[in-house]
């Protein structure tokens, strides 16, 4: 007997029994749902973290100061810059930022939720921000720690009506001129998003809220030698502190790195959980196989009485029940890529960028292979179950 | 000249729990090429025991059996496998079709299981049904006949890889007398065209049917003869009386 002909034989005891096949098939069509989706929305979320961190600047590395105590040794704007200088085969741009407090005014109303961020001339280059109208912060705004300022598209849309170059806002009190805006970062600029910002001279911001200057944004010529960079940066600043707890670096790479990590230990996990479901499935087409050898008892003892050798039984049933889970491993497929695409465009219009639940080919051949597989392993026992019947025993069951 | 079948003190016994059960007792028994015999014997006779074993489908515990010469006895499940598919054809009582085949796929089985390839296969499942007188329904399932055109498929089904022995077990005991006669003349006309049949029954009037009848008892041949010898019938109905009067 050929194996074609046990494969014919498989689909027409499943066409003759839709209903059950069909229930049968349920649990691994569930399973292979849940994995393809989970693998996907997995995927999707470490695409959509990438393309966020990549919008960043994967090639950005942050330095924090923090100082040693009440020591003065402590580094300078200068040295920093001079140390970007001195490395330039590995970096490239440097700015400090500084955070600022206190809030935004514009004519009279406050906004609580627009950052203010004091940065160098340089800041736009390493962010990738491009000056829509007007100009970005010069070095001459720095050095004169002029009250001047750039806007994001949002407040410049809100609040400006698109022409907010010359107008004024205030913060923390004092007034600044609006000589720059920037272009929208998204489709929808929002409030509190990247675009509700407000770029101030750093010297000004430092001013303004009486601190030092304790952050650098620096960025690497390639991000191929991001740990290189790093350890420049590491070995000067040690150099300068002798002691490695007054700073740290961190490669905006590296976050992306342990980030994606993250979510592909978080997926492998969700993913594990779905495949339970699998394992269950298969014990639920076990336990209907054994139903169906013992109903199929005389037909097994006609077929043995007729020629079929054990090897010949088995392989029918296997066959039959590998057929089952491989069917129902495809309807899963097809119905798993259904509920990707109805969650791509949830999740896509629910955070308002692209968002693709996409689980990849391979992880739907592996589903595909795992549940087919599974209908050979959990059809092994029926299979012999049928295969050892007594002919004389099986041609009497009633 | 050796024996198609051919019985060597053969003895089955069972173990029941704690209790033996000897179901067939040292028979001997040779039945030629091209014979017509019936087997026959009441319920517990052996007669059964005798079908498994000369079906294959059972092995003695003691004794020879030789099928065309060759030890049945020794041969293991594979084997025995191979022996029924090509040297028997089966006929039940209860027709054993697969209901969810078609009849032509049902005769088509056990070439199957030959490895006869599909379109020779049909050939010869189509040839076989025709010969029973079934060739125009071909693709009715065994539920849609009735029962005397279910046992016809079947014998079709012995029929078409041209066994050495046809072995009919009560093979008109699920129909009403006129098919059992219908089925009864075409096992004959088969004799007739040089098959060897064993019918296995506990019917006399069905037995006679055959040129020779062995009969059984607790295991033991009680008569081995011609059919239309006195005894044969006879010696069955002082054993039926005195059955009756225990």
């Amino acid at each position: 007997m050929k194996i074609t002909e046990a494969f014919t034989l498989a689909l027409k005891n499943i066409r003759t029994s839709k209903m059950r096949t069909f229930l049968t098939m349920l649990g691994i069509i569930i399973g292979v749902m849940a994995v393809i989706v989970i693998v996907g929305l997995g995927n999707g979320l470490s695409n959509y973290v990438t393309e966020s961190f990549s919008s960043l600047g994967t090639n950005t590395l942050t330095v924090s100061v923090s100082g040693r105590g009440s020591s003065t040794r402590n580094v300078s704007v200068d040295q920093m810059y001079e140390l970007v200088d001195e490395n330039s085969e590995y970096l490239e741009y440097i700015s400090p930022t500084v955070n600022v407090s206190g809030g935004v005014r514009i004519d009279g109303e406050q906004l609580y939720y627009t950052s203010t961020t004091g940065v160098g001339e340089d800041y736009f280059k390493i962010k990738n921000y491009t000056v829509a109208s007007g100009r970005g912060i010069s070095f001459g705004d720095i050095d004169q720690r002029k009250s001047v300022c750039v806007i994001g598209a949002y407040l410049n849309d809100t609040y400006f009506g698109g022409s907010g170059v010359g107008e004024t806002l205030r913060v923390g009190g004092r007034m600044f001129t609006v000589v720059g805006v920037l272009e929208a970062s998204s489709s929808e600029p929002e409030e509190g998003g990247t675009d509700d910002a407000v770029y101030i001279p750093y010297s000004t911001a430092a001013r303004l809220s009486g601190t030092t200057i304790n952050s650098y944004t620096i960025t690497m010529r390639s991000e191929d030698y991001a740990s290189e960079s790093k350890a420049v940066l590491e070995d000067a600043l040690l150099e300068i502190f002798g002691d490695s707890d007054s700073y740290s670096v961190i490669s905006m790479s590296e976050m992306l790195e342990s980030m994606t990590s993250m979510i592909n230990v978080l997926v492998y996990v969700l993913a594990g959980i779905a495949a339970i479901s699998l394992l269950v499935g298969g014990i639920g087409i076990m336990n209907i196989m054994l139903v169906s050898v013992t109903e199929r008892t005389r037909e097994i003892g006609v077929r043995k009485s007729l020629g079929a050798k054990e090897r010949y039984i088995l392989e029918q049933f296997i066959i039959e029940a590998a057929v089952t889970s491989a069917l129902g491993g495809s309807l899963g497929i097809v119905l798993g890529y259904g509920l990707s695409a109805i969650a791509s465009t949830v999740a896509s219009s629910a955070i308002g960028s692209s968002f693709t639940v996409d689980p990849g080919l391979s992880a739907v051949m592996l589903a595909f292979g795992i549940s087919a597989g599974i209908g050979v392993l959990f059809g092994f026992l029926p299979a012999r179950k049928a295969a050892r019947l007594n002919p004389i025993e099986a041609l009497h069951f009633d | 000249m050796s024996a198609l079948i051919e019985f060597q003190k053969v003895s089955k016994i069972y173990k029941m729990g704690d209790a033996t059960v000897v179901a067939a007792n040292e028979i001997s028994m040779r039945i030629q090429k091209g014979e017509f015999v019936s087997i026959v014997g009441s319920s517990g006779s052996g007669k059964s025991t005798c079908m498994n074993i000369i079906g294959c489908l059972d092995v003695p515990t003691s004794g020879t059996y030789l099928l065309d010469g060759r030890d049945v006895g020794s041969m293991n499940k594979n084997e025995l496998a191979e022996i029924r598919n090509k040297m028997l054809g089966f006929i039940f009582q209860q027709y054993n079709l697969l209901p969810k085949l078609n009849i032509l796929e049902n005769v088509e089985v056990p070439l199957m299981y030959r490895g006869v390839p599909r379109a020779k296969r049909h050939e010869l499942a189509k040839a076989a049904l025709e010969k029973v007188g079934l060739g125009d329904k071909l693709r009715h399932r065994p539920s849609q006949l009735s029962g005397g055109q279910q046992q016809r498929v079947s014998i079709a089904r012995a029929l078409a890889g041209d066994p050495a022995v046809i072995l009919a077990d009560e093979p008109t005991g699920a129909l009403d007398s006129r098919t059992g006669r219908e089925v009864l003349a075409m096992l004959q006309e088969l004799h007739n065209q040089g098959h060897t049949v064993v019918l296995i029954t506990h019917d006399n009037s069905i037995a006679v049917e055959a040129e020779r009848i062995i009969r059984l008892e607790d295991g033991n041949v009680v008569y081995d003869g011609p059919s239309d010898a006195p005894e044969a019938v006879v010696t069955a109905r002082k054993r039926e009386k005195g059955a009756v009067g225990q």
